[in-house]
């Protein structure tokens, strides 16, 4: 991997920008769908209007112009059919960076069920890698995962992300209590496995 | 029970105090660069009196109610010598990040931060009615470690080799304590 290796370009999928015109509306349906949102975040699960993704999306990208301190990306079907290429199927980010310590943390979600299990998730993590390890230069990273998300938890980890902490019983969800899981991925770590590979 | 004043502890007492007070105070313990690297991530900054000010002017109708912010005065000469605060309420959950520091130097190691965790892990469990309690720390920390330890956080992980400071690489470390712990160290103490 070189210069002349895209940063964006995966094998099934690409990250690409935020489509104001055509991306809210897509994103709200996702939003619609309560395991999608509790899969993805500890926030109360709200569906959000598609008028209100596009000021989302709007004040999204202003944080990110004068933060400077998250990468947000779309994650676009590669497809030589026309009406498939590009499509958004998720989205991937890399956020809370502290540039002192080389640290930052790691989303992605793929929206539609129907899009799961396909490797999407997976070409999408280990472009972001790439990005933040040999793009951005950071250290280490993190990424924050429910106890009961085992797509995500086996995605992580398959890729080389390491469980470091458990904080118990930090979600209630469904009248049960669940541990939210940090895992951390560090870029020796990342560059020992591409070596390996 | 309801008399009891749960801002009360045996050594120190919760205030809020004006973005004035604030302001100075906060600006002042920056200046002790020790201090500040003990207590936070973000690379030490020198804000002025009046910046800060400002913030704690804007940022207390902003951040309610998932943040509590309390200033830490002595009993005895109602100084401010710190203060703690809970961030990231989850409501929802019943979980929030707490945090104190202790910018006066002369009450570090004599049981003021001790008390003042007590008094606001009492707040935590009666007022707010959290389920759970998480707090940071890092491993270079480990005068902090002890009193969380002895006040009954459980260790619940560390994110490897986080922070870097002066050329090392230091782990953070997660702790937590649920409710029922609190409940029964209070109950049997």
């Amino acid at each position: 991997m070189d210069i002349h290796t895209s940063l964006y370009e995966g094998c099934l999928i690409r990250l690409g920008p935020i489509d104001h015109e055509k991306d809210p509306a897509i994103v709200s349906k996702w939003t619609h769908d309560a395991e999608y949102l509790r899969l993805l975040d500890t926030n109360p699960a709200r569906p959000v209007s598609p008028a209100e993704m596009k000021k989302k999306y709007e004040a999204l990208e202003k944080e990110i112009e004068e933060s400077k301190n998250q990468f947000y990306f779309t994650i676009r079907l590669r497809s030589d059919d026309p009406e498939q290429n590009d499509r958004l199927v998720g989205f991937a980010k890399l956020c809370e960076i502290e540039w002192n310590h080389g640290v930052g943390l790691v989303m992605l979600g793929i929206g539609d069920p129907g899009d799961r299990r396909k490797g999407y998730g997976a070409d999408a993590l280990n472009l972001l890698l790439r990005y933040a390890f040999a793009e951005l230069n950071l250290f280490r990273l993190s990424a924050l995962i429910p106890e009961y998300n085992a797509g995500a938890l086996r995605l992580f980890q398959k890729t080389g992300f390491i469980e470091e902490v458990r904080r118990r019983q930090a979600l209630n969800r469904d009248g049960r209590f669940w541990d939210l899981i940090h895992v951390g991925f560090l870029q020796n770590e990342w560059h020992g496995l591409r070596e390996a590979a | 029970m309801l008399a009891t004043n749960i801002f009360c502890g045996a050594l120190v007492r919760l205030t809020t105090e004006d973005p004035e007070t604030a302001g100075k105070v906060l600006s002042g313990w920056a200046r002790d660069s020790e201090y500040a690297r003990l207590f936070d991530s973000p690379p030490g900054q020198l804000w002025s009196v009046k910046k800060i000010q400002s913030w704690r002017e804007n940022g207390l109708e902003r951040s309610e109610p998932c943040v509590f912010f309390f200033g830490v005065r002595t009993l005895q000469e109602d100084r401010l010598i710190g203060f703690t605060y809970f961030i990231g309420v989850s409501w929802t959950h019943g979980d929030a990040w707490m945090g104190i520091g202790l910018g006066e130097r002369e009450y570090w190691g004599k049981g003021y931060g001790t008390d003042a965790i007590r008094v606001i892990l009492r707040y935590a469990f009666t007022e707010l009615n959290l389920r759970r309690v998480t707090l940071c720390v890092f491993a270079y920390n480990p005068r902090a470690i002890r009193v969380y330890e002895k006040v009954g956080f459980k260790d619940e992980g560390r994110l490897r080799q986080y922070l870097a400071r002066d050329g090392q690489r230091h782990d953070m470390i997660i702790m937590g304590m649920l409710r029922e712990e609190w409940l029964q160290r209070t109950m049997n103490a």
